[in-house]
């Protein structure tokens, strides 16, 4: 069980209870929140690799989490926005309630 | 002056161009119409005459003209105009007679709204007779003898107002027809036999030589000759034509036309066609056909006198008397005298037409009155009509001598007794001449003698120049036209037979015979007499003699031997019942079979659209149906619901992953 | 070393969890930032120093923010971010999926032989991610520059108010 086991472990864990989170609650903010989580624990993923990988280049993994950290945070506000739109329109932020889209 | 028989067709187009400008004048050009008719058949008579001086010059010629009228591929369809004495002599007297009948109705049409239309179909009448009597073609002169027997119809069924007389027209139309279609049928027999319908070309023709021998040769069923076939089946037409039994029941029906209607057409020509169309095809008839003939015409002639005894209506015992006369004409044609025909035929014309214009004069006067019963006295009133009424009785009855009708009718007694044949004609004949007298007494004695027995009678008088001065030419013509063919000089017979010399026998030579014949008509005149002169009808209801000594004899007789009830029972049903079975035939089972297939039709439409509609429709629905199904089942996968998707693609990654671990692809 | 690990794994792998699973969404929040410090830390740990500071940054600087920003725009009363319970079933099945996929995973992980890397510990300076970003990756950052003003704007569009009917229905 290398580190790197162990580090790779502890993102799937955290993307794992995003995915929980998400899937669980009805509440359409906190399923945001834990797309972020998930999005997080993709980017323990790249730093894990980055720093335990079989073959470290200098900084592409630091890159790529800077630049995921950047449109995370762009995804963020404009679901939060998107958040704000619906609930003015249906007055609450119940994800269930959001199937226009229903077939 | 002399005519070639080139120009022969300008004697039936002169009345032709007459009719042609009478039927398009309006009905106002009275006298147009009337003018035009009797020019032109009056200068059709001047021609006749060039044509008579002609063929007496030419004796025993046969002057044909004969061209080519068109052609079916190959062949020609010929036509052409014959002159020989029997045509100059035939239209000499119908264009002769036509015109003095045209100038009678002058007067006796004189109140008529249709009186152009008159003359149109006069003219026409004439046009298509003369046509009849040039023709050279047999061709042609069916096609005239079509148009004379339309010429009739329209004549008879003038006052088609009258359904009597619409009724009469019809009844003439189809009985002649009946005698056509055999006169067709001989026709066509002949130019598949012989190849032409020409009657004289060159040696080609049908009377000629070699068709005669040919037809004469050729065997045909019951033992007859092609010829004898040929000429029975022509003979058909005479029959229907000349009004011989069993085809006379038209004949005093026609007596519906008006009275110089029926003194030209019904008395002096049109039935004298059958007549002459035996005459001229006297070449190809066989002994067979000629007894055939005679027998008919011996039964005609003692049938038209028979009834003619128990007759009230005045036309009507003119029209019987008509059918008896042209019965001896048949009769002196099966015994092998054509020539004794034609001359009965001439002479008859004229005291026939004569009688039907004193008839008409006495209609005339009596304001259509024409039950013999309700006249009387019209001897004192209408001295005129009396007298040439007398003189044309005399003539028909044969009072010897003087009269034409005696020696014409001696003519025909005496080829009935010399003939080689059967007597039984002959004997036939003999009894006809006493009922002839008989009842032509009979009819004078009750029209002319007495006093008026009816308001009309009382009140008649005699009529307008125009009216009596044909009487009085024909009564002239009934006189002298005897003297044409008497046994000492038969020059008409002679002429007619081509011979330029004419050989008479002295008068004492079958004197036995015209003995005899004058003892019967002093038999019949003194019996009529003794009936009907002495004992003068008291009243119009009196019984008549011979009804109160034989009633029911005398009602069969004025019944006309019930021959009209007899084909009513007979044909008439027939020809009903295959109407009717015809009409069945067509409503059920032609009609079945269109209705069937009609059905089939629906049916098949029906199916059809079943087809289409659960079938195609139906699979094709179906089918769009299970696409919409299978597409709204899929769109199920659309919840709507987030959550839902997030958790599809947790699951679709877990087993994805799993496959590709465990599936070796990883 | 694997100690610190375990202990910051533990922290952050706790707080994200009871962050999931509270009602108050206020309190959801405020735990889930404790999270990403979880998170920051592990970066330290690992020595990606920069990328924690960005973590910090970004995350509980701003994001916490908007969170709690629409948290509070999007409640109807004082008490609304107290929010009703969810449904048994849908927790169940939530957890069974997510049991499934970490299953799958830390099978996946487990089984598969990582080299242990026997290099010494990459070490990425500012120095070094700014040459980085300027140079090599200088598209990118333009590109995320962009991205950044169109979701900026865009946000901003989504969020705004529609025009008169909508000032009916914001009561």
């Amino acid at each position: 069980m290398s580190p790197l086991h162990l580090c790779l472990l502890f993102s799937s864990a955290l993307f794992c209870i995003g995915l929980v989170g998400a899937l669980a609650r009805s509440n359409t903010i906190l399923v945001l929140l834990g797309v972020e989580l998930m999005l997080n624990a993709a980017n323990l993923n790249f730093i894990a690799f980055w720093r335990y990988g079989p073959t470290p280049s200098p900084a592409t993994g630091v890159m790529f989490v800077i630049f995921s950290i950047a449109v995370a945070a762009a995804e963020a506000a404009v679901g939060l926005a998107l958040i704000i739109a619906v609930y003015r329109h249906q007055k609450s932020i119940r994800l269930q309630e959001a199937n226009r889209l229903k077939g | 002056m002399s005519l070639s028989a080139q120009y022969l067709w300008l004697i039936p187009a002169l009345p032709l161009l007459a009719a042609t400008i009478a039927a398009l004048a309006p009905r106002s050009a009275r006298s147009l119409a009337a003018g035009a008719a009797i020019l032109a058949l009056a200068t059709s008579f001047f021609i006749s005459c060039a044509a008579l001086s002609t063929a007496l010059a030419n004796p025993a010629t046969h002057l044909t003209h004969n061209f080519v009228w068109f052609e079916l591929g190959n062949d020609t369809v010929p036509l052409g105009w014959l002159l020989d004495p029997l045509t100059a002599f035939m239209c000499t007297m119908v264009t002769f007679v036509g015109t003095l009948i045209f100038i009678f109705s002058l007067g006796y049409m004189h109140e008529d709204a249709n009186f152009k239309q008159f003359f149109c179909f006069l003219s026409l009448f004439a046009a298509a007779m003369l046509g009849l009597l040039v023709a050279n073609s047999l061709l042609l002169l069916f096609i005239c003898w079509e148009l004379v027997g339309l010429a009739s119809y329209l004549l008879i069924g003038f006052w088609f107002h009258k359904p009597s007389a619409a009724a009469a027209a019809k009844k003439a139309f189809i009985t002649t027809r009946i005698g056509d279609l055999g006169f067709l049928l001989g026709l066509l027999w002949l130019y598949d036999s012989a190849g032409s319908l020409l009657l004289y070309d060159n040696g080609h023709g049908v009377l000629e030589a070699t068709a005669l021998g040919a037809l004469g040769s050729a065997a045909t069923l019951c033992g007859l000759t092609v010829a004898s076939a040929i000429g029975l089946l022509l003979f058909c037409g005479a029959v229907g034509k000349s009004g011989q039994f069993p085809l006379h029941v038209w004949l005093p029906d026609a007596m519906e036309g008006p009275t110089p209607v029926s003194a030209l057409i019904h008395a002096a020509t049109m039935v004298a066609a059958g007549v002459f169309l035996m005459a001229r095809v006297y070449p190809l008839l066989t002994p067979d056909a000629l007894r055939v003939i005679a027998f008919i015409g011996a039964i005609t002639a003692l049938l038209g006198a028979v009834i003619a005894v128990a007759q009230y209506d005045l036309k009507r015992i003119l029209a019987f008397s008509t059918v008896s006369q042209l019965g001896y004409m048949m009769l002196a044609i099966g015994v092998g005298a054509p020539n004794a025909a034609i001359f009965h035929l001439l002479t008859h014309a004229f005291f026939k037409a004569l009688l039907f214009l004193g008839a008409g004069s006495v209609i005339h006067a009596a304001h259509h009155e024409q039950d013999i019963r309700q006249l009387g006295g019209l001897s004192a009133k209408m001295k005129l009509t009396f007298a040439t009424f007398a003189i044309g009785t005399m003539a028909l009855v044969g009072v010897p001598l003087f009269f034409s009708g005696f020696w014409s009718k001696e003519a025909i007694l005496h080829a009935a007794h010399t003939t080689t044949g059967s007597h039984l004609p002959f004997y036939a004949a003999l009894i006809g001449v006493v009922l002839t007298a008989f009842y032509n007494t009979r009819l004078i004695a009750e029209t002319f003698f007495g006093h008026g027995r009816s308001h009309a009678a009382e009140h008649a008088h005699e009529n307008s120049a125009v009216m009596t001065t044909p009487l009085v030419i024909l009564a002239f013509f009934a006189i002298a036209l005897g003297f044409l063919g008497t046994p000492a000089y038969p020059w008409l017979q002679a002429r007619l037979s081509g011979e330029t010399a004419v050989h008479g026998h002295s008068l004492l030579d079958g004197v036995g015979l015209m003995v005899l014949s004058i003892v019967l008509v002093a038999v019949g005149i003194g019996a009529g007499f003794a009936l009907y002169g002495r004992k003068l009808r008291a009243k119009a209801t009196s019984p008549d003699p011979l009804a109160t000594a034989a009633p029911g004899l005398h009602a069969f007789l004025g019944a006309r031997l019930k021959f009209d009830e007899l084909y009513a029972a007979t044909f008439g049903v027939l020809n009903s019942f295959t109407a009717t079975a015809a009409d069945w035939f067509d409503r059920y089972v032609w009609g079945g079979i269109v209705h069937f297939l009609a059905l089939l039709g629906e049916f098949s439409g029906t199916v059809n659209r079943e087809a289409d509609e659960q079938g195609l429709n139906g699979g094709f629905d179906a089918t769009s149906e299970k696409i919409r199904g299978t597409g709204q089942a899929y769109s199920r996968v659309q919840t709507g619901d987030a959550h839902g998707y997030l958790r599809w693609i947790a699951v679709s990654f877990v087993v994805l992953a799993l496959v590709a671990i465990f599936g070796g692809v990883v | 070393m694997i100690a610190a690990l375990a202990l910051i794994a533990v922290i952050t792998l706790a707080t994200a969890a009871v962050a999931m699973s509270l009602r108050n969404l206020i309190h959801s929040a405020l735990l889930l930032i404790a999270s990403w410090f979880g998170i920051a830390a592990f970066y330290l740990w690992a020595g990606a120093q920069f990328v924690a500071f960005a973590q910090v940054l970004v995350y509980v600087g701003a994001v916490s923010m908007v969170v709690l920003f629409a948290v509070l725009l999007t409640r109807r009363s004082r008490a609304d971010h107290v929010i009703a319970p969810d449904s048994l079933a849908r927790a169940v099945s939530a957890v069974f999926a997510g049991a499934a996929v970490f299953g799958v995973l830390a099978l996946a992980i487990l089984k598969t032989r990582l080299a242990p890397s026997t290099a010494a510990a990459p070490t990425a300076t500012v120095r070094d991610i700014g040459t980085q970003l300027m140079g090599t990756h200088a598209a990118a950052l333009i590109i995320m520059g962009i991205l950044l003003t169109v979701a900026l704007l865009g946000a901003v569009v989504i969020a705004s108010h529609d025009g008169p009917e909508s000032r009916k229905d914001v009561s």
